[in-house]
C-alpha cells in the first residue's frame, strides 16, 4: 500500500459571476446601517427573492472534488476548457483558498504553472535566480548548490550578469523555466504550457519534466490536452468536467473518458463549399463537396485505429479517368505520407459521386496532422491535371503508443512520422 | 481508502486561516526570500542612476531645507533653542522612516496581485521585507544626522541626553511595529476599498502635521496638548528629540500608550491580513 501524499477531501470552490468584491466603502455603510435599523439593504441586488434578473450568481468552479494522490504518482489532469484544472492547481499551490473542504498534503509542493513570476527587469539574470528561486521556496544554499547547473540548463551562462531586461523573450523564459525546473519538491504541479522557448528546447523541457517524474520518484500533477504526452508520461489520469471529478483511473481510461466527453452529439462532418481553393487550374470540372467520420465523434485516432470516411463529390462537366489522392501533413504542411486512389472513376455532368474511403494511418506517430485532399485527372503526357484541392479536408490527432518496450519519446525531427510496421527480425 | 483515515499531514490547506495565526514558523523558512525582497527593493530603486543611493540623503536634505526656510525663517517657528536645521532634520528623520514604512506597506495586496497570484509564499514576507527596507534606508538618514548633530554639539549649541539613548531602539520598535500594523490594515482593506488608497495619501499629510514634526511639543496650547498626544507619534517623535536634541520631553506614560497603540494596530492588522490573504485574489 503507498502512502498518500496528497488528500482533496470534498473540494468546493466557488467564484460569484458579476461584479466581484466591486463595492465601495459607501455601499457597505448603507448597507450595514440598513441592516442594523432592520430596513431593507439598499444594495440588495434585485432579483434575490423576487424573479428580476440574477446578477450575484453563484458559479461553482470546483464542486465536491474528493481523490487521493500517492507518493510516486505521476498523475495527468485531464478537462476541457472551464472543467475547473486551472482551479485545482491553484487551490493546490495555495494561490486561492477553497470555498469548503480540504486539501492535505505532505512535503513541499512546488507549482510550475506560471515561469518568471517575480522576475524584475532591473535585476541580473544571476540576482533573478536567486529571487525567482526564494519566491519558489528555495533556501539560498539550496540556489548556491544548483546555480550552475540552472545557469548551464537555460543555457545563458555568458549573460548571467546581464540585466533581464535586455533579453529576449526566449532567453528570459528560458532562465525562469530553468529555476522553476530545478526545485526540489516532493510534489511538482506542471502545466504543459510551461515548455517554452524554440522547439529543441521545448523538448529539453519535456524531457527534464519526464526526468524529475520517472527518475527522481517525485509526485506529479501533469495538466495538459497533450493525450499523447499524458500517455507517455502519466501512471494515472484523472478527469474533470464541469467541476465534477468524472474519472480516476489508469491513463487510458482517462483519456476515452475525456474524450467521450466531449461533443457527443455532433458527427464529424466537413462541408467543403466554403473552403478557398488555391490551385484551382481546371476550376470548377469536378468538385469535392464534403467528408464524414464514418462511425466516429472526434478527430482522434489511436494505435490501429482506421481513418473511414464518406466523401462526395460533385460534377458540373463530364469528366473521365479521375484519381483521387488523399496527403496527410503536419500542421506545419510537412508531408508525411499520400494515399493514392488506386482505381479511377468517371462522372457525367451533375452526377454525385459518393465514396466510402478507408485508410490505415496505424503506422503514423503520436501528433496533430490535417489530410488534403486532391482530385486530379491522370493525363499519360504531362503529370497530373488537378481538379480540385481541398487543403486541409481533415484535422485529426493520432496517438500510437510505441508498444511497452520502448519508453523512449519519439522525436519526430530524429525518427520522422512514421513507424514502419513491416519488419521482421530474427536470430539466423 | 478508509484503512488510513487517521493519517497525518504537514500542511492542510482550509477555506479559512485559524483567528489569529502569524505563522512564525513559515516565516522563518522564508527568511532568505525576505533578504532577497529587500536587496531587491533597494538596489532595483536607484538602478541607472548617477547618485544611486545617495538619493536618499540628498531628498532628506532638500526636504530639511525647505522646511527650514518655511517653517523656520518664514512663518519663524520656535523650536525651543535648536537650530532650526538639525530640529528639522530630527523630525524629518523620523517621519520619513514611519510614513515610508506604512505608504509602502499599504499596498502590499494591490501592487503584489502579480506575484501573490501565481505562488504561494507567506505574504507577511513582503511587508515586512518593506520595513526592513525602509529600515536600512533610516539609517543611512540617521547616520547623516548624527554627523550634523557631532558638528553642533562641538559648537556647543546641542547637548544630547546621553543617559536614555538606549530608549532609541524601543522608538525603533514602536515605529516599526506601529506602521506595520497600520500599513497591513490598510493593505487588507484596500483589497476591498480602493478609497483608501486615496485617503491615504492626504491622511499621511495631515497626520504629519497633528504630529510635531515643524513644530515643538511646547508650542502647542495646552487644551489642545490631549488631541496631540492621543496622536501615538507624537511622543515618540518627542523623545526622539529629547535624546539627541536634549528638548521636550519623555514622558513614559504617553510613551506607553504608543507601544500599546502599536501593539494592538499589529495585532489587529494580522488578524485582518490572515483573513484577507487567503481569497484576495478573488477579489483583487
Amino acid at each position: 500500500m503507498s502512502d498518500v501524499i496528497i488528500r482533496i477531501d470534498d473540494v468546493y470552490k466557488q467564484y460569484r459571476l458579476g461584479s466581484i468584491g466591486g463595492r465601495t466603502f459607501q455601499e457597505d455603510v448603507k448597507s450595514l446601517t440598513a441592516k442594523l435599523l432592520h430596513r431593507e439593504d439598499p444594495n440588495q441586488k434585485v432579483g434575490k427573492e423576487g424573479g428580476a434578473v440574477k446578477r450575484n450568481e453563484r458559479f461553482y468552479a470546483l464542486s465536491g472534488i474528493s481523490f487521493d494522490i500517492y507518493r510516486g504518482d505521476t498523475l495527468g489532469v485531464i478537462g476541457q476548457n472551464g472543467a475547473g484544472k486551472s482551479t485545482l492547481l491553484k487551490l493546490l499551490s495555495r494561490v486561492t483558498a477553497p470555498t469548503s473542504g480540504t486539501i492535505s498534503y505532505n512535503g513541499r509542493i512546488s507549482s510550475m504553472l506560471e515561469v518568471g513570476t517575480g522576475f524584475h527587469p532591473e535585476l541580473t539574470g544571476r540576482e533573478n535566480v536567486y529571487l525567482n528561486g526564494a519566491i519558489l521556496g528555495m533556501s539560498k544554499s539550496e540556489i548556491d548548490r544548483k546555480f550552475d547547473e540552472i545557469v548551464e540548463f537555460a543555457e545563458l551562462s555568458q549573460f548571467i550578469d546581464t540585466p533581464v531586461k535586455r533579453y529576449s523573450s526566449g532567453m528570459y523564459v528560458k532562465l525562469a523555466f530553468s529555476v522553476s525546473a530545478h526545485l526540489d519538491a516532493d510534489i511538482l504541479v506542471m502545466d504543459e504550457v510551461l515548455a517554452v522557448g524554440d522547439v529543441r528546447f521545448q523538448q529539453k523541457c519535456l524531457q527534464k519534466m519526464g526526468a524529475v517524474a520517472t527518475d527522481e520518484g517525485k509526485t506529479v500533477l501533469y495538466v495538459s490536452h497533450n493525450m499523447a504526452t499524458i500517455r507517455q508520461l502519466c501512471n494515472r489520469c484523472v478527469v474533470l468536467e464541469k467541476g465534477k471529478l468524472k474519472y480516476d483511473g489508469d491513463v487510458s481510461g482517462g483519456i476515452e473518458a475525456y474524450l467521450s466527453s466531449q461533443d457527443t452529439t455532433q458527427r464529424v462532418y466537413n462541408d467543403f463549399s466554403n473552403v478557398k481553393r488555391r490551385y484551382l487550374k481546371y476550376g470548377g470540372r469536378a468538385m469535392l463537396k464534403s467528408l464524414e467520420l464514418i462511425g466516429k465523434y472526434n478527430n482522434y485516432f489511436v494505435n490501429d485505429e482506421k481513418l473511414s470516411f464518406y466523401l462526395n463529390c460533385e460534377n458540373h462537366e463530364d469528366t473521365e479517368e479521375l484519381h483521387i489522392h488523399f496527403i496527410i501533413k503536419t500542421m506545419d504542411d510537412i508531408p508525411v505520407a499520400t494515399f493514392l486512389s488506386p482505381d479511377v472513376f468517371s462522372a457525367k455532368k451533375g452526377q454525385e459521386t459518393r465514396f466510402k474511403v478507408t485508410l490505415d494511418i496505424s503506422e503514423i506517430v503520436s501528433g496533430n496532422y490535417k489530410m488534403d485532399i486532391v482530385l486530379v485527372k491522370a493525363n499519360p503526357v504531362c503529370n497530373f491535371i488537378h481538379y480540385d484541392t481541398v487543403n486541409p479536408a481533415l484535422c485529426f490527432t493520432k496517438e500510437l503508443s510505441l508498444g511497452t518496450t520502448y519508453t523512449i519519446t519519439w522525436k519526430t525531427q530524429d525518427r520522422g512520422y512514421v513507424q514502419g510496421k513491416g519488419i521482421e527480425i530474427e536470430k539466423v | 481508502m478508509e484503512n488510513n483515515e487517521n493519517l497525518q499531514f504537514e500542511t492542510v490547506i482550509r477555506p479559512k486561516n485559524r483567528w489569529f495565526d502569524l505563522k512564525i514558523g513559515e516565516l522563518l523558512k522564508y527568511r532568505d526570500l525576505v533578504i532577497m525582497f529587500v536587496r531587491r527593493n533597494y538596489s532595483t530603486l536607484y538602478k541607472q542612476t548617477i547618485l544611486g543611493p545617495a538619493w536618499i540623503i540628498i531628498t532628506e536634505i532638500v526636504t530639511t531645507v525647505i522646511y527650514t526656510v518655511i517653517f523656520g525663517n518664514i512663518a519663524d517657528i520656535g523650536t525651543d533653542g535648536v537650530p532650526t536645521f538639525l530640529f528639522y532634520l530630527a523630525g524629518n528623520t523620523v517621519w520619513a522612516f514611519f510614513s515610508k514604512c506604512f505608504i509602502n506597506t499599504s499596498n502590499t495586496f494591490t501592487s503584489n496581485a502579480g506575484i501573490f497570484g501565481k505562488v504561494y509564499f507567506p505574504r507577511l514576507v513582503m511587508p515586512i521585507s518593506v520595513v526592513i527596507t525602509q529600515l536600512i534606508a533610516f539609517f543611512i538618514q540617521f547616520v547623516m544626522f548624527i554627523g550634523f548633530l557631532v558638528y553642533y554639539v562641538q559648537k556647543g549649541s546641542v547637548r544630547p541626553d546621553y543617559a536614555s539613548l538606549p530608549l532609541f531602539f524601543a522608538l525603533l520598535i514602536i515605529m516599526g511595529v506601529m506602521s506595520l500594523g497600520f500599513g497591513i490594515i490598510t493593505s487588507s482593506l484596500t483589497t476591498k476599498y480602493r478609497d483608501l488608497t486615496v485617503l491615504l495619501t492626504f491622511g499621511i499629510t495631515v497626520w504629519m502635521y497633528i504630529t510635531p514634526i515643524v513644530y515643538p511639543m511646547s508650542l502647542v496650547p495646552d487644551r489642545w496638548r490631549i488631541v496631540f498626544l492621543l496622536n501615538p507619534m507624537s511622543s515618540v517623535v518627542e523623545a526622539f528629540r529629547s535624546i539627541f536634541l536634549g528638548v521636550g520631553e519623555i514622558n513614559a506614560a504617553y510613551l506607553c500608550y504608543s507601544a500599546g497603540v502599536a501593539l494592538f494596530a499589529f495585532l489587529l492588522g494580522a488578524v485582518l491580513f490572515n483573513k484577507v490573504e487567503k481569497t484576495f485574489m478573488d477579489t483583487v
